[in-house]
């Protein structure tokens, strides 16, 4: 049987137009397997929302550099949990203090990278959530 | 076909009630080739075939997925819904893919009446054509009156896909013009309706001229607006040949001293960024549509595509017995020492795995 394919959303949601960290991301998951989908820059957590929806995905991984982190992602997670789609990993990485990614956890957000994480920390995670959580739910 | 498990009927009953997650979760079932999926298909079938299905296919950067974006802003003006399937290609290297069609439609997103659904092409063998007809049968099914395809127009299986619709349109640039030469093969011949995009860059008209050109010789029209040739004087030629029956009418209509029976392949100009000649292109749409109704050309087409998916669906479920469900896999796997050893010749051991997983 062939294996199921991780689906990874990759988006940039707010102001900051840095997105080099988002498109090298996006490729070490496209170069691990996985069907990224890339939104492009400023995005609001609506469009994010909307877009993992119809995409289906699996995972929802933000890049944010901007320091809205703690707007943003509660935001995305609530569309998320209102759009009926909590089965969905959110995750992410950025210029994100600590003790904030410790908060952001406590709600619900998935692992978050800081600067310097070698992207296979990343691929190595979502494979991990993906084995633990996803991985079965296609057996019918 | 066996009854609908509990999860199907759910995720039926959802899709009808018009949930867009339904839609999506459904798409997902059918490319993960997800037991049960066929049956969902069986259950939807009678609801298919009312959307208007466009290909839209032409060399990578041409366009496609900004053209399509504004397409989708002029036709929702009028409140039809859209469904938009984006085939882009899967690594044949690490089986990944990265799908940015996306980024050129974000403006559509918030209005639920645009549905854009990225698909990789996951090299499934000759399977792509199938799976992306069956996500479009989908999204018909739910209701939207165009279902738009995209794809590369690179390689077989995307040629396949465009054909697939019912009305195929061709995307180039002005600096096609060399790559034309070198896609004439399959691109062209595949075209209802061929457009420039880009066409506020110097050279557009000329590369539609050029297009032009390339679309009377095949139609025979040879010397049409050749006033001479190696001092002969061809115009009264032309005329001649135009007197008869096979005049052309407007690119864009029926050719009328012809009848409805031929259809005019029209070259449009238009710029996807900022929008220019897309009303002209859902009005040509519009205009193939109904002449593929009023000749009768739509029924044929649709009565032809039915064999042929019996017979996909057939291949791949064969594909399934041998490989997925049957002992295809271990059996080779057993016969891999004395192949590679050159005691068994592959067609030997195909034989082989054929005869003990064919059904009886």
């Amino acid at each position: 049987m062939v294996e199921r394919k991780i689906r990874v959303l990759v988006g940039k949601p707010g102001l900051d137009g840095h997105d080099r960290g988002a498109k090298v991301v996006a490729a070490a998951l496209r170069d691990a397997g996985m069907e990224v989908i890339y939104t492009g820059l400023h995005q609001t957590p609506e469009q994010i929302v909307q877009a993992a929806i119809q995409e289906d995905v699996d995972v929802v991984a933000l890049s944010i550099l901007s320091g809205a982190h703690m707007t943003l992602f509660p935001r995305v997670l609530n569309l998320l949990r209102e759009e009926g789609a909590d089965h969905v990993l959110l995750t992410g990485g950025g210029i994100i203090p600590s003790e904030d990614m410790e908060k952001l956890q406590e709600m619900g957000v998935g692992q978050l990278f800081g600067p310097g994480t070698p992207t296979t920390d990343a691929v190595a995670y979502i494979r991990e959530w993906f084995t633990k959580n996803r991985a079965g739910d296609d057996e019918g | 076909m066996e009854a609908l498990k509990s999860s199907e009927r759910e995720l039926l009953k959802a899709f009808e009630a018009g949930e867009a997650r339904a839609l999506a979760r459904a798409i997902s079932w059918v490319e993960n080739a997800r037991p049960g999926f066929e049956g969902l298909l069986t259950a939807l079938h009678d609801r298919v075939g009312r959307a208007h299905r466009i290909g839209i296919t032409g060399p990578p950067g041409a366009g496609k997925s900004t053209l399509i974006y504004a397409l989708a802003k002029v036709v929702r003006k009028d409140g039809e819904r859209v469904g938009v399937v984006a085939v882009d290609p899967t690594s044949p290297f690490t089986g990944g893919a990265l799908l940015g069609d996306r980024i050129r439609m974000t403006g559509t997103a918030g209005d639920d009446g645009v549905f854009i659904r990225s698909m990789a092409s996951r090299g499934s063998q000759g399977g792509l054509a199938t799976t992306t007809r069956e996500v479009a049968d989908l999204m018909d099914a739910y209701g939207f009156e165009r279902v738009v395809v995209e794809t590369v127009g690179v390689g077989q299986s995307e040629l396949e896909i465009a054909e697939a619709s019912d009305t195929t349109v061709v995307v180039l640039t002005p600096e096609s013009g060399d790559s034309i030469q070198a896609m004439k093969a399959g691109l062209m011949e595949i075209a209802d309706i061929f457009v420039v995009n880009k066409a506020d860059r110097p050279e557009a008209a000329r590369a539609a001229g050029e297009l032009k050109t390339i679309l009377r010789l095949r139609r025979g029209q040879v010397f049409d607006r050749v006033p001479a040739h190696h001092g002969v004087d061809l115009t009264e030629l032309a005329k001649r040949r135009a007197a008869k029956p096979q005049a052309t009418g407007d690119a864009g209509q029926p050719a009328e001293d012809e009848g409805p029976a031929r259809w005019e392949i029209p070259v449009l100009l238009t710029v996807g960024h900022d929008g220019d000649g897309v009303p002209e292109l859902v009005e040509t749409l519009d205009a193939h549509y109904a002449w593929l109704k009023q000749t009768g050309e739509l029924a044929k087409r649709r009565r032809e595509r039915l064999l042929e998916r019996v017979r996909a669906v057939v291949d791949r479920g064969l594909r399934t017995r041998v490989w997925r469900d049957g002992d295809g896999e271990a059996l080779l796997d057993a016969a891999r020492a004395d192949l590679e050893s050159g005691r068994r010749t592959p067609y030997d051991v195909a034989a082989e795995i054929l005869k003990e997983t064919s059904g009886r």
